[in-house]
Order: structure tokens, then C-alpha cells, then sequence
């Protein structure tokens, strides 16, 4: 059994209340934090654990910390995003589901080492019964006078509050999140200035997700240096993994970075294995965005090394022959799967989440999404794969916001690995089954 | 701070941005634009038209940009240098830009008032290929009256934001915004025929397209029929100089003077704009240098000779026949 840090009770009854939560040793990182460091201790710790952030970019978040600027008499801000959009990633959800204080004693803990006095929850909209459940947490924690003036009685005060996104998955994006937490559109903003410097209302500013601030707390409680032991080089502690697509047992799971994929994939402990005894075509690891890898590449890298469930492991051989661990969203395919169908799938998804801003993504998307269409339809022919190829090659990097970058990639990857379906489908020797969609029309009609 | 683009070296004060440095240096390294407009704060960024290639981020840090950048709104650094027209990458990628800017535009540019001043229109040619990859039907909108004077066809809209910015920063409350995301995303007022500022004209101006056009001036004539002078009044609510385009003694359509990179140098008000239609409002100050590369340039009295003599220049280093002694 992996070590859990995050996710241990998450089957005791009551764990969502304070005095459940308290009994079971909640709240430590707090006292500890408020009472034996100083701030400059907690970010000192949390770099020492090697801690990376969890909401898909992996930038180390003691560095992200340490970047904030601090000028006298401006207020800081520290920002939860938990707007989890990504398709295949449900993990934050589960958490603050399962254990909203969880993330309440993070959100403290870190306000206390940035020096925040206000920090924000922006939950996406669909979430607004996970919103509830974190406002009724809060107020717990207020009541028991865990939020608010002088925490434990020292001058640290802090106030938390939980803003409800209306559900689009570009507030997701840290700049666009500040714009719509600020009440204006949510678009993203033209960097830099980074938030760190001017971020919510101009105010410097961190932008962690739920995950990477949840992780502080056994930081704090067990020491950076204890947490960096678990994990592999650079990638140190654990991580959620929300497992979906055609395994036996779907779900969240907290892995020990540095398992393996195929242990992950085939272990009792975690997936349980392809279902119905099919063997395994695809898997995307790390949400929507990251590329697809056929089964021979996600077991094992280029060199022929197992390949691990870690930041480094899975973006071994680049975009080439690797991909990335990203927000952790781990989708598996068995071998009826259509890779094609799939990526209209995801290609709908970014079409109709592009914010509109900047013209490679709002016309790219669109354009990629009614060329997959053809396939489905069966009426593509060989040169659309070429120019899909090229329309994401004209997206990738020439946007504002990386929702270009998740747009490309699955389309790049998907023609990388598996060009040979495309062609099968362009030369009619296969077609697509849309009987489903048909189905969902009809339902929707 | 000194900066290098496309090998050519210049020095500029802190906190020019890269644009602003190429185009101190010349037409020729300038990055086409198509949000970007000087005079408007927070504008750029959107288009993607004008992305360069750092190759070298400062003398302190020469480390090259990952990605290439958007120019109007990256900031010089102390010996950086960038590659625009010297870098098959970055021109590929504007090509990619210009293709996607067109996929939902309706190339209507025979009925289009914008046509022969269009800035899309220069860019597809400069930059853009011959023919057209997408397949599919564009995106189509009803056209709609914002306000007295001014009507959207928003097909041909390209989201460059400019008039958002000319709302929000030249009069008290903008009416007029985004709606929608994406490909689906328009320029409304939700309620129409609500523009009613004084200095609501100007959207037309800085509009880069045919998108927002002057309601007094809709189908009257072509503007390389007309003839640009540059006249001025005294208004109370503005500078009152002006651009009058005019189709012998009758005054068509009155705008902004606008630079060489096509922005207005100062706002008018729609008194001067859309009211004073008469030649005795104006007092005339002469014609409209041209470039003559334009196609408004042509049938023009001021640039005719000079041109005469540069054609018959180049004709004659060719060696061909003197067109006047033609038998």
C-alpha cells in the first residue's frame, strides 16, 4: 500500500464536519505554522519538499511562492483555483467533497506564509453543491475560530471566501480566473505583467490549485524535507489521479509518485485492469490536453525503461514519444476504442470552451472540429489528416493563453500515433460508429 | 536600450515595445497589425499578426523566447534581438494568422465599403495565401444599426477589441461590448441603436475592417473615387482636423487623419463627422499625401506627375518603348 497524505480518511463518517475532522488530527498544520515558524519558514519547508503544482503545469510551487512580490502597504491575495474543467480530471472535486477542510486548513496555512489576508475559492459553477459544502465548512471554521481575527490568538487574521465561476473552462486559466473573480469577462490576460506582480486587482498575487494547497498541510505537519523522501528525483510526494475510461474500477486514487503506469493500470490496489478481459489501446495520463500514448509507449518509454507515473517519467522523448503527467486526469481505452471519435470528442470541448479572444484559437478550434465531424461522417478524404496536421501546428504556441497549446496537442498526438485509423476511415475502409450520438440526440431532442 | 530586428540596430527609450522600435526603423521590419492602435491603451495582443521571433532576450539573459511573441506588446529589453521578415518561421506563422482570420471572414470585398483603405485586405495580400482551405459555410449575422450613424455587419468582424477600447477609453460608458465565446463571440450592443455618444464615430475609424461602417457614407462611392484633403474647423468639442473625401465639390464622407500605419492622429466628434458635410464648414488645408502604393492613390492629381516620371524612370532602365511615342 502507497503512502496517503491527502485522501486517508476520506471513508470515515462525519470527516466533512470540524469536530470529525479536528479528532482525526486536523488543524496540526495550523497551530504549527502560527504558532512555533514564521512565514518565511513555511515557504522555506514547502520548498524543501519539492512540492510541484497539481493543477497540470508542475511549476514548483516554493518557487511560484517565493516570486511574489511584496511591496509595503499593498495587500496580498492567495487564490485557490478550483475551477477543474479539465475533461478526465475529477480529483479536486472528490477532495473538497469528501474533506472541505482539508482545503480550509491549506488556504490558512499558506495565507499565513504569503502574508494573505483574503484569500478566494473560485469553484466552477457546476460545482455549487461542492461550493455549499466548502461554505458550510468555512463557516465552521469561522465559528471556531480557525478564520478570522487573530487566529489562536496571534495578530494573524484571515478571511476566506468561496466565489462560484459561471462554468467556463477558460476561468480556469490563472489570469482569466483573476478576471472573473474581479466580475469581469473571463478572459485571459496578455502576460506579463505575471500575477505575482499584478494579479487580483492588481494586487500581487498566487494562483494555486485545491490539490497543491491541500499538499501544504502534511508539508507543514511532517516537515519539507520528510515529504521530499517519498517520490522519485524531482517529483516528490503524492498525487491524485482521477483513473476513468474503460478499466474496472474507476475513481480517485492517491499514488506515491514513482509507481509505475502498468502497476497503476493492472494492480487490485488502483484499476483493477482493463475491463471485460480487453487489452489496453490508448491512454491519455493527464487530462484532455496532454497527448495520447498507445499502450506500448504509456508501459514503457522510447529507451525501453518502464515508464513511471512522475513528472520526468512520463514526459521522457518529448511530445515525440512521451506526453505528460498534467492535472492527472488518467483515461484508459481498450482496443474497440475509435482514437478518431475520441479526438472530436475532445476537439468539441476546446472548440466550445475557446474564449474568442485571440484568432488561431477561435477560428482554429472551430475549423479542427468540423474536419473531425467529416470523419465521423465519413466523407473526409486522405489530405484533411495533412491539413488538420497543419491547423494545429499554426495553433500550438502562437496564443495568448495555453487553451491553444490543449487544443493542438491531443490532434498532433492522435495523428502521431495512430495516423493509420485516419487514413482507414479517409480511404472508407472503416467507418465511425455515431450511433451513440444519434442516441444522445435524440435524447437531448 | 538598444535592440536589433532583422540585423538592423537601434537604440529606444525604456519601455518601448518591440513594434514601436520596428517601426522607428522602417516599413520594411514593421510587423503588419491588426488590433494594435497607439493611441488606445491596453490594445494588441489579439490579433497574433505581429508575432516575431526573440532570438536573444537581453544582453543580460540571452536566453531565446520559447515561443514567438506578440510584438506589440512585449517590452524591449537591453540588447535584445528579434527576427521578423528574417525568419521563414515567423512568416509561416503570420501565414497561418492571416488564413485564420480569413476562415469566417466573407471575402466581400466587392461590396464591401472597407475596400481599398482595408487593413485585412492588405494583410491577405501581403501575407496571406492565394486560395482558401476551409470548406465550410462562415459564420453569418444579421446586419445591425448600433447607433444612428453607424451600422455593424458583424461577418466581417475579426475581434481585434479596438472599438471596445474606443468606447471604454474616449467616452463615459461603453454600450457596446463582446458577447459570447469563441468562434461564436460578437461585437453587440444588445439593444440596438443605443450608441449615442459624441465620439461614438470613431469605432468606424479605428475599425480595421468593413465591419463598422459610416452610415452616411454606405454605398455612395468607392473611396479610390474620391479625393483626400486634409481640411479643419474650429469645433469645441474636438481638434476639428480633419480628412474630407471628396467626388468633385461635393464632400463625401469626413474622417480622422490617419498616419502611415493607417491610425487616426486625433479623435473627431461626430459634429465634425457626420454634420458638417458642406465645403463651406471646412477650411481646406490642401491634398492628402497618398502613398502611392495605394490604391487610393490613383486618378490623384498630386502624385500624378511624380509618378509619370518614376514609371517612365523604371521604363526606361528596362528598356522598353516610351509609352508616349508609342506609333
Amino acid at each position: 500500500m502507497g503512502r496517503k497524505l491527502l485522501i486517508h480518511n476520506d471513508k470515515v463518517p462525519g470527516i466533512n464536519t470540524l469536530e470529525v475532522y479536528r479528532a482525526h488530527g486536523g488543524y496540526a498544520s495550523v497551530e504549527k505554522a502560527l504558532k512555533t515558524m514564521q512565514p518565511d519558514q513555511v515557504t522555506d519547508e514547502v520548498k524543501k519538499s519539492g512540492l510541484r503544482g497539481r493543477g497540470g503545469a508542475g511549476f514548483p510551487t516554493g518557487m511560484k511562492w517565493s516570486f511574489l512580490a511584496k511591496p509595503e502597504g499593498v495587500p496580498r491575495y492567495l487564490v485557490c483555483n478550483a475551477d477543474e474543467s479539465e475533461p478526465g480530471t475529477f480529483k479536486d472535486r472528490y477532495l473538497m467533497e469528501k474533506i472541505p477542510h482539508a482545503l480550509i486548513e491549506g488556504m490558512i496555512t499558506s495565507s499565513f506564509a504569503l502574508g494573505a489576508k483574503q484569500s478566494y475559492i473560485y469553484i466552477r459553477g457546476e460545482y455549487f453543491y461542492v461550493a455549499r459544502i466548502l461554505e458550510a465548512a468555512i463557516a465552521e471554521a469561522y465559528a471556531a475560530g480557525w478564520l478570522g481575527k487573530n487566529i489562536l490568538g496571534t495578530d494573524f487574521s484571515h478571511d476566506c471566501y468561496v466565489q462560484v465561476g459561471g462554468g467556463a473552462y477558460i476561468c480556469g486559466e490563472e489570469t482569466a480566473l483573476l478576471e472573473s473573480l474581479e466580475g469581469k469577462r473571463g478572459n485571459p490576460r496578455i502576460k506579463p505583467p505575471f500575477p505575482a506582480v499584478a494579479g487580483l486587482w492588481g494586487c500581487p498575487t498566487v494562483v494555486n490549485n485545491v490539490e497543491t494547497i491541500a499538499a501544504v498541510v502534511p508539508i507543514v505537519n511532517m516537515g519539507g524535507e520528510e515529504y521530499a523522501k517519498i517520490g522519485v528525483g524531482k517529483s516528490t510526494g503524492t498525487k491524485l489521479i482521477s483513473a476513468s475510461g474503460h478499466i474496472n474500477k474507476p475513481g480517485v486514487y492517491e499514488i506515491e509518485l514513482g509507481i509505475t503506469v502498468e502497476e497503476f493500470i493492472y494492480s487490485e490496489e488502483y484499476c483493477g485492469g482493463i475491463r471485460n478481459g480487453k487489452k489496453l489501446k490508448a491512454v491519455v495520463a493527464g487530462g484532455s490536453s496532454v497527448p495520447i500514448l498507445p499502450t506500448e509507449l504509456i508501459l514503457k518509454t522510447a529507451k525501453g525503461e518502464p515508464r513511471l507515473m512522475t513528472y520526468e517519467s512520463l514526459s521522457d522523448g518529448g511530445f515525440q514519444t512521451g506526453t505528460m503527467l498534467g492535472s492527472g486526469g488518467f483515461i484508459a481505452m481498450d482496443e474497440d476504442t475509435s482514437i478518431v471519435k475520441n479526438l472530436f470528442t475532445f476537439s468539441r470541448f476546446y472548440h466550445h470552451e475557446s474564449c474568442g479572444q485571440c484568432s488561431p484559437c477561435r477560428e482554429g478550434t472551430g475549423w479542427m472540429e468540423k474536419i473531425l465531424k467529416k470523419f465521423l461522417d465519413g466523407t473526409a478524404n486522405e489530405s484533411d489528416v495533412d491539413l488538420l496536421w497543419d491547423i494545429q501546428s499554426k495553433i500550438e504556441g502562437k496564443t495568448i493563453c495555453p487553451l491553444g497549446e490543449a487544443a493542438a496537442w491531443p490532434v498532433a498526438a492522435a495523428i502521431r500515433h495512430f495516423k493509420h485509423e485516419f487514413i482507414e476511415i479517409a480511404q472508407k475502409k472503416k467507418f465511425v460508429d455515431i450511433s451513440h450520438y444519434d442516441r444522445l440526440n435524440k435524447i437531448r431532442a | 536600450m538598444k535592440v536589433t530586428i532583422d540585423g538592423i540596430e537601434i537604440d529606444v527609450p525604456k519601455g518601448t515595445t518591440i513594434l514601436q522600435a520596428a517601426r522607428m526603423i522602417g516599413q520594411e521590419v514593421a510587423p503588419p497589425t491588426m488590433c494594435y492602435y497607439s493611441s488606445l491603451k491596453t490594445s494588441g495582443g489579439y490579433c497574433r499578426t505581429c508575432i516575431v521571433k526573440v532570438t536573444q532576450g537581453s544582453a543580460a539573459n540571452p536566453t531565446p523566447m520559447p515561443k514567438p511573441v506578440a510584438s506589440c506588446r512585449t517590452e524591449v529589453m537591453d540588447g535584445m534581438v528579434v527576427e521578423n521578415v528574417t525568419n521563414k518561421d515567423v512568416l509561416e506563422a503570420r501565414k497561418g494568422v492571416v488564413e485564420f482570420l480569413l476562415v469566417n471572414h466573407p471575402l466581400d470585398c466587392p461590396v464591401c465599403d472597407q475596400a481599398g483603405e482595408c487593413s485585412l485586405q492588405d494583410l491577405g495580400y501581403g501575407h496571406g495565401a492565394a486560395t482558401t482551405r476551409y470548406e465550410f459555410p462562415r459564420r453569418e449575422f444579421e446586419r445591425i444599426d448600433i447607433g444612428k450613424y453607424v451600422q455593424l455587419h458583424m461577418n466581417r468582424c475579426i475581434m481585434c477589441f479596438r472599438c471596445v477600447k474606443v468606447a471604454e477609453q474616449l467616452t463615459d460608458n461603453r454600450v457596446h461590448g463582446v458577447m459570447h465565446r469563441g468562434d461564436a463571440a460578437e461585437i453587440s450592443t444588445y439593444i440596438e441603436n443605443v450608441i449615442e455618444n459624441d465620439f461614438s464615430g470613431n469605432v468606424i475609424d479605428v475599425c480595421p475592417v468593413g465591419a463598422l461602417t459610416d452610415k452616411t457614407f454606405r454605398f455612395k462611392s468607392r473611396v479610390w473615387f474620391t479625393k483626400p484633403v486634409d481640411a479643419s474647423c474650429d469645433c469645441k468639442k474636438c481638434s476639428g482636423k480633419v480628412r474630407l473625401w471628396m467626388k468633385g465639390e461635393e464632400v463625401l464622407r469626413v474622417t480622422a487623419r490617419k498616419d502611415q500605419w493607417g491610425e487616426a492622429e486625433e479623435f473627431i466628434c461626430n459634429t465634425c463627422r457626420f454634420d458638417r458635410k458642406k465645403t463651406s464648414d471646412w477650411k481646406i488645408e490642401g491634398p492628402t499625401k497618398v502613398d502611392r502604393h495605394s490604391v487610393i492613390s490613383q486618378n490623384h492629381y498630386n502624385h500624378l506627375n511624380e509618378l509619370k516620371v518614376q514609371v517612365l524612370k523604371q521604363q526606361k532602365a528596362l528598356g522598353f518603348m516610351d509609352i508616349n511615342k508609342r506609333p
